[in-house]
């Protein structure tokens, strides 16, 4: 490293320090809402990327429809968009939970099957809906370009935006989960079915509710992300991998397990990815996932369900 | 479907054979009365074109009125943000020959399948085009992959291929007519002109991870280094798909190369720009050359993210010619006036018009004749791009254009290069 000043290495390591933790971020919002629905449900939910596509083009078209009629609100429709995102997803949700998920609880392994062929069907839906080609939303200039706290150091906008978010919902969900009460059924639901229900509650509408909140929130993360990444039909296809990677190597049912999953993986890939190739950094990373679960074959964090 | 099967009778009178018992006595003599008023009233009207059976001497799906072709793109899957504008190309290509008259007066009528992203299928389907169908010609393919997959079973089955992407060259086959450039076409001539405009020393190499920009990064490295005497000062290739390159854009930070020169595709190509600008690297305080943006890329990554930034293609939707104004006009009537054009999409509408030409000149859909006359050095076609030579290496003698794009998702053309040979087997490389 010589030839370059002190400054410069300064900067370099603080940029490369806000890009891990961006990275983070990404990750942890991919991976909650599928924490969620399979780390409490066991449902293995493969069209996850998919609604993250529905947010995706719903900030698409609250950018179109603001852009035509109400051009003066355009810095604005973006915190708006990112509202409807989670209300379409999670009404999106909720009609799949009532068609297809309710019927295959029983049979955990085929939902991958059904969910794989929902995610398939909903791709040809985004297709003939919006054309095969990205679409790109006009994005609010306050989150494009960078902050420049010296000279030297760039911190993207966006990624300080996706971070914020990331952290509000994280915060949201542990709430939900650990300190409301229809996060105590939920729980009750996942850790004795039978049980639960002969206290009254009502399994069924919280199996619904708790799904459609997953999806809702890999809507928030779809259109959270139109900041940083495409739009197009198989664009969530992009991230379905990541995102049970994250959920399995954390543990499933734990949302400390997630949290912690995603730094790690996101911290280790960045710093590897700066020091070796982009390729490399990826493999040294799967394989380091690949012994931990050898070792621990249910995650960083293993949640105490009674099965 | 029934359009194969009368096809098939037409060309097999075993097939019409067996089916002619079935029918009644009286029904027949129609039949025979009204079937010989036909082939009069046909003998009559084509009289001015050659017979099938001269223009046809190996079963290809030819009638008196019908030559049947094949489109073979990803309709599904991935590859359809790429592929579609090669697909409504192709369609207003062919229209149009239809309009005017048609090849060897016979109208085209087109079979479509869908490669479904999807190497094997697109192979599958190449074999089911070719002998299910017996297509005359083949206008398909995008990627390199989808290219290689169909290879072989156009060579066994002799069928023609007209591919229209830019690609890394290295590949000459009897059975592909290659309409978009091949690597030094595209690789070169760019070098030379940020070399020389931008005074450019050190270059930053970044593409997806796979054999196009693998092979394209290759050629320029060795070009850089020996002919232009600059210097590589870092090479990296992000998997297909990767979606953070916040590391990656620190470390070409820390080098300050003079140009970035990439090659990223699909949705990593939007992850690109979008971090590329919100990192504060931007076409006023960085010089960026791209092999992979067009007009169909720029649509996807927003106009705003690649403004000041450079590709290099051989056509721009912008491109100011009557024949191109004339072309965008007609392609907008066709697929709707925000449909983007982009250097794929005009290199597919040539494929057409190019095998139109052939045939005519070889008087015959033979893939063999048309082949020799593709390989006559004859073949010219007065494209939107400008005049297109086919040389006899199966490759375009075409021009570079330089374009830098404007928030609008368009480019100005800031140069334009003098014709370049295509030579798909570089020496020393």
């Amino acid at each position: 490293m010589d030839g370059y000043s002190i400054s410069d290495l300064w900067s370099i390591l603080v940029m490369q320090g806000f890009s891990g933790l961006s990275l983070f971020s990404v990750l942890l919002l991919m991976a909650l809402g599928l924490a969620i629905i399979f780390g409490q449900m066991g449902v293995i939910n493969m069209a996850h990327g998919e609604f993250m596509t529905i947010g995706a083009y719903t900030i698409y078209m609250f950018s179109k429809v603001t852009q035509e009629y109400f051009p003066g609100l355009m810095p604005y429709y973006f915190v708006v968009a990112i509202f409807a995102s989670f209300g379409i997803a999670f009404a999106a949700g909720y009609l799949v939970e009532f068609l297809l998920i309710r019927h295959l609880y029983k049979r955990p392994l085929d939902t991958l099957l059904a969910t794989w062929g929902l995610s398939l069907i909903m791709q040809q839906i985004f297709r003939s809906v919006f054309g095969p080609r990205e679409v790109s939303a006009t994005l609010p200039d306050w989150l494009m370009g960078a902050w420049k706290p010296t000279p030297n150091i760039d911190i993207p906008l966006n990624g300080l935006f996706v971070m914020a978010i990331s952290l509000v919902v994280t915060a949201a969900v542990v709430l939900f989960l650990y300190r409301s009460s229809w996060g105590l059924k939920v729980r009750a639901t996942t850790q004795n079915r039978v049980m639960a229900g002969s206290v009254g509650i009502n399994t069924k509408k919280i199996d619904r509710v708790t799904f459609a909140m997953g999806c809702g929130i890999a809507g928030i993360a779809g259109a959270t992300f139109t900041t940083i990444a495409s739009t197009g039909p198989t664009s969530g296809s992009l991230y379905i991998v990541d995102t049970f990677l994250v959920v399995v190597f954390g543990g499933a049912g734990s949302v400390l397990g997630t949290v912690a999953s995603a730094f790690s993986i996101a911290q280790a890939q960045s710093i590897l990815t700066f020091f070796l190739t982009n390729a490399m950094g990826k493999v040294v990373t799967l394989l380091t996932i690949i012994i931990i679960l050898m070792i621990r074959p249910e995650g960083l964090f293993i949640s105490k369900v009674r099965r | 479907m029934s359009r194969n099967k009368s096809m098939l009778a037409a060309n097999d009178p075993a097939g019409l054979a067996r089916k002619v018992p079935a029918l009644s006595l009286r029904n027949k003599a129609v039949l025979a009365v009204a079937g010989t008023l036909l082939i009069a009233f046909a003998a009559s009207a084509t009289a001015a074109e050659p017979a099938t059976s001269k223009v046809d001497t190996t079963h290809l799906a030819v009638t008196d009125k019908v030559v049947t072709v094949g489109q073979l793109h990803s309709a599904t899957g991935t590859m359809a943000i790429s592929e579609t504008g090669a697909i409504e190309a192709e369609r207003l290509a062919i229209s149009q020959i239809n309009a005017s008259g048609g090849v060897l007066g016979r109208q085209i009528k087109i079979i479509q399948e869908d490669g479904a992203s999807d190497w094997p299928t697109f192979a599958e389907k190449a074999k089911k085009l070719l002998e299910e169908n017996h297509v005359a010609a083949i206008f398909g393919c995008w990627t390199s992959a989808s290219r290689k997959a169909v290879l072989p079973v156009l060579e066994r089955d002799n069928g023609l291929l007209y591919y229209p992407t830019f690609y890394e060259g290295l590949e000459e086959s009897k059975n592909v007519i290659y309409t978009g450039q091949e690597a030094t076409q595209q690789v070169f001539a760019g070098l030379d002109w940020v070399a020389k405009t931008k005074h450019a020393k050190t270059y930053y190499l970044i593409g997806s991870d796979y054999i196009w920009p693998r092979t394209t990064m290759k050629l320029a490295r060795k070009y850089i280094t020996t002919v232009l005497h600059g210097t590589v000062v870092g090479e990296e290739y992000a998997a297909l798909g990767s979606t953070d390159f916040g590391s990656t854009i620190n470390k070409i930070r820390l080098k300050k190369p003079d140009v970035i020169y990439a090659a990223v595709v699909g949705g990593s190509n939007v992850s690109w720009f979008k971090q590329l600008k919100s990192a504060g690297i931007n076409g006023k305080n960085q010089t960026l050359l791209t092999l992979s943006v067009t007009e169909d890329e720029a649509h996807g990554i927003g106009g705003e993210n690649l403004v000041g930034f450079y590709s290099a293609m051989k056509y721009f939707q912008s491109l100011d010619t009557p024949r191109n104004k004339e072309f965008v006009k007609q392609f907008k009537a066709m697929w709707g006036a925000n449909a983007p054009i982009g250097d794929v999409t005009q290199a597919a509408y040539e494929g057409p018009w190019l095998w139109k030409k052939a045939v005519e000149m070889a008087g015959s859909f033979d893939t063999d004749k048309v082949v020799k006359a593709e390989e006559s050095g004859k073949i010219t076609f007065d494209a939107p791009e400008g005049m297109v030579y086919l040389e006899p290496n199966h490759h375009l003698k075409t021009r570079l254009r330089i374009g830098e794009w404007r928030a609008d998702g368009q480019a100005d053309i800031v140069y334009t290069s003098d014709y370049i040979m295509p030579n798909p087997f570089p020496k020393g490389y």
